[in-house]
């Protein structure tokens, strides 16, 4: 049992990273990896959400809007999954609205660190995904957590990785045009090949 | 004035209303339209590894010719019916992701990394004009390096040789392991056998096949930087024509079912 | 409005304003769907039919949205926009919807929709919304063809679906470079892109934080004798 949660937990972080293997959170992540201490801000506020919305969805999912969900409150033959991308997006807003004050009230010093963040993870295209994923997948509650930890950590530590580089090359000496954006694509492009090394290691 | 509390529910109210008319009558109006396209989908994939798929053709009328049938894994029988699953939309590779509908495979035996088998799956048989048997078409799956490939194979009335392979679904890398779709490799599969003397000796070598050799007829030429995913097709027909697969069913098939 | 304004408002998101190699927005879709010309096509239908129309709607109530529930019902517009769109694609183009999977529902998150709604539509005419969005979706789109033809074209020698150079894999001359068609290489390909726009056009250079200066102790050598 818990082998098969690691094993979910070991894929999504290196071998199907939801930053560099399927590229998700791409703005965010270009924009804010240009120092390490922001980039780790955003990774944990990140991984915060993930590990709220995944689960929250798959409840949701599960027992509203798949296919015949709906047999508990008699009504088996109605399928709301088209519903789903409006309710999806719907609980990110409200848990990332709700942790804002949750935080602001009780844990203000995390609060100002994170500052800005909270409210660009609205529309990171990681969550979202990291929701239809887990969707597409069809997973049950407790591989959903493991799921939404995974996809969290494994985008935190792609942008802090980046960061940490970025960091380093402010002292090399780039051509004018690849400054800054177009350098940062090509590391994000060789990075991601880096992680391709993980494919066909299957727990 | 646009944010008194008022105001606020009713813009709110209007525009959630207004949106979700939009959605649903959207979606309900082209529900059909969906649904007639996955169920063809699939259709045209069994089609094509029968090798009768013309795109002419109304997929409806081709697929007459194919006759599904449970099989029951416990005792390799063919079934018509089973306690209340309709044959005609049974998906064996959703049910075997649900509990009461499937089992586990012993890890000594699950050669193929498919984890969970279903207790009951689904073939198709083709026949010709005069309902005699031609072709068998078993689905099958199994892990190749980035993902479990989906796919269906087809045999001879003699139960031994392979006449086509497709795969409808993989993550396998392009340009390697994903020259599984590739009509050249797929052709290398018709005339191949499965099992000699009672053992299964279809294999996916390394390398081409030398034509000189006498287990020729058993092997396959391999997928050019691509082990893995031969590997993968390899130990996925090895599970799935043995006992732990349609090897019983097989057996037992007599030509009048 | 003149004319000239529309035109302006068209074309500048194409290569001066460009919503992808400049404002660093819809990054995420354009990476993983190129590598095939016809999917591409489709993606960019899609996004720019979803930032046009969202622009045009979200700019005829801007008047009346109270601004504590802007965001949510800027994104409620957004998306049954692309909630309409992905159940026509799985109506009508089945096989399409496969590739693009997920792809599609994150239109939803695609930066440029929203940062086009926020930015553009809430402060101007529908009209000139609508342009707008349709602009920086053909900005959008220009990027990602671009990269979907050197992917397809070099990496499996097609051109939607057409042969252009023969595979040796299927008895041609060219090797495929397979390369181009693991989805990193759009990264590749974009930052080089934007290399290239930007040496055409300077003043979109990024200035570097730091001065490079001479070494404290080198003796006094300019650049290119350094490097003799």
């Amino acid at each position: 049992m818990l082998e098969h949660y690691l094993s979910i937990f070991i894929t999504t972080v290196f071998i199907e990273n939801i930053a560099l293997s399927v590229f998700l959170g791409m703005c965010t992540f270009i924009a804010i990896s240009k120092k390490i201490d922001a980039a780790f801000g955003l990774g944990v506020a990140v991984i915060a959400v993930c590990l709220i919305t995944v689960p929250l969805n798959n409840f949701i999912f599960n027992t509203i809007l798949k296919d015949g969900a709906l047999a508990w409150a008699g009504l088996p033959d109605v399928n709301l999954q088209f519903v789903g991308l409006i309710s999806y997006i719907g609980v990110i807003a409200a848990a990332v609205q709700i942790l804002e004050m949750f935080l602001d009230r009780f844990v203000p010093a995390l609060y100002n660190a994170l500052g800005v963040f909270l409210p660009l993870i609205t529309v990171n295209c990681a969550i979202l995904g990291a929701t239809l994923f887990m969707v597409e997948k069809d997973l049950k509650f407790g591989e959903s957590v493991v799921y939404g930890l995974g996809a969290g950590v494994g985008w935190a530590m792609a942008i802090v990785v980046l960061a940490g580089i970025r960091e380093k090359l402010k002292y090399s000496d780039i051509p004018d045009g690849l400054q800054g954006l177009g350098v940062t694509f090509l590391i994000v492009g060789l990075m991601s090949f880096g992680f391709m090394s993980f494919g066909g290691i299957s727990l | 004035m646009n944010d008194s509390i008022l105001k606020t529910l009713t813009v709110s109210f209007t525009v959630c209303l207004f949106c979700s008319l939009v959605v649903s009558f959207a979606a309900v109006s082209l529900r059909d339209a969906q649904n007639l396209n996955k169920l063809n989908d699939q259709r045209i994939k069994i089609l094509k590894t029968a090798a009768i798929y013309d795109p002419a053709e109304s997929i409806e009328s081709q697929f007459t010719r194919l006759t599904p049938k449970f099989v029951d894994f416990s005792n390799g029988l063919l079934l018509d019916e089973f306690e209340g699953l309709d044959l005609v939309t049974y998906d064996p590779v959703y049910f075997s992701k649900q509990a009461g509908f499937s089992s586990p495979i012993p890890p000594k035996l699950d050669i193929a990394v498919v984890k969970n088998k279903e207790n009951i799956g689904k073939i198709y048989l083709l026949k010709d004009e005069e309902s005699q048997l031609e072709k068998i078409i078993l689905p099958i799956r199994g892990y190749g390096l980035w993902g479990t490939l989906y796919g269906y194979i087809a045999i001879d009335k003699d139960l031994n040789t392979i006449r086509g392979l497709e795969f409808y679904e993989h993550k396998e890398t392009p340009g390697l392991g994903a020259e599984v779709d590739n009509p050249k490799w797929k052709a290398l599969w018709d005339g191949k056998k499965i099992y000699k003397d009672g053992e299964i000796e279809i294999a996916v070598i390394k390398g081409k096949v030398d034509q000189t050799n006498k287990m020729a007829d058993y092997q396959v030429d391999g997928l050019s930087g691509a082990t893995l995913t031969s590997r993968g097709v390899t130990n996925m027909l090895a599970f799935w024509f043995s006992e732990s697969g349609y090897r019983e069913t097989l057996n037992k098939i007599n030509y009048d079912s | 409005m003149t004319v000239k304004k529309y035109k302006e408002v068209l074309t500048k998101p194409l290569l001066e304003e460009n919503p992808i190699t400049l404002q660093i927005l819809g990054i995420c879709s354009a990476l993983a769907v190129t590598s095939n010309l016809s999917v591409t096509l489709v993606m960019c239908v899609a996004l720019t039919s979803v930032v046009s129309f969202s622009n045009l709607f979200i700019s005829l109530i801007r008047n009346y949205i109270p601004s504590s529930v802007r965001i949510i019902v800027q994104m409620t517009i957004i998306a049954s926009l692309v909630i309409v769109v992905d159940e026509l694609l799985k109506a009508y183009d089945y096989e399409t919807s496969k590739k693009l999977s997920v792809f599609v529902g994150l239109i939803i998150t695609n930066c440029i929709v929203m940062g086009r709604a926020e930015a553009f539509a809430m402060k101007e005419k529908p009209f000139i919304s609508f342009i707008d969005g349709l602009g920086n979706g053909l900005g959008y789109s220009v990027i990602l063809i671009a990269v979907a033809i050197v992917r397809e074209l070099f990496g499996s020698g097609t051109l939607m679906g057409y042969e252009i150079l023969p595979l040796v894999s299927n008895g041609g001359w060219y090797p495929a470079n397979n390369l181009l068609l693991l989805p990193p290489s759009s990264f590749i390909l974009i930052g080089l892109m934007i290399w290239g726009i930007r040496s055409y056009k300077s003043d979109q250079v990024e200035v570097n934080e730091f001065k490079l200066s001479k070494h404290a102790t080198a003796p006094d050598l300019t650049k290119s004798e350094l490097n003799a």
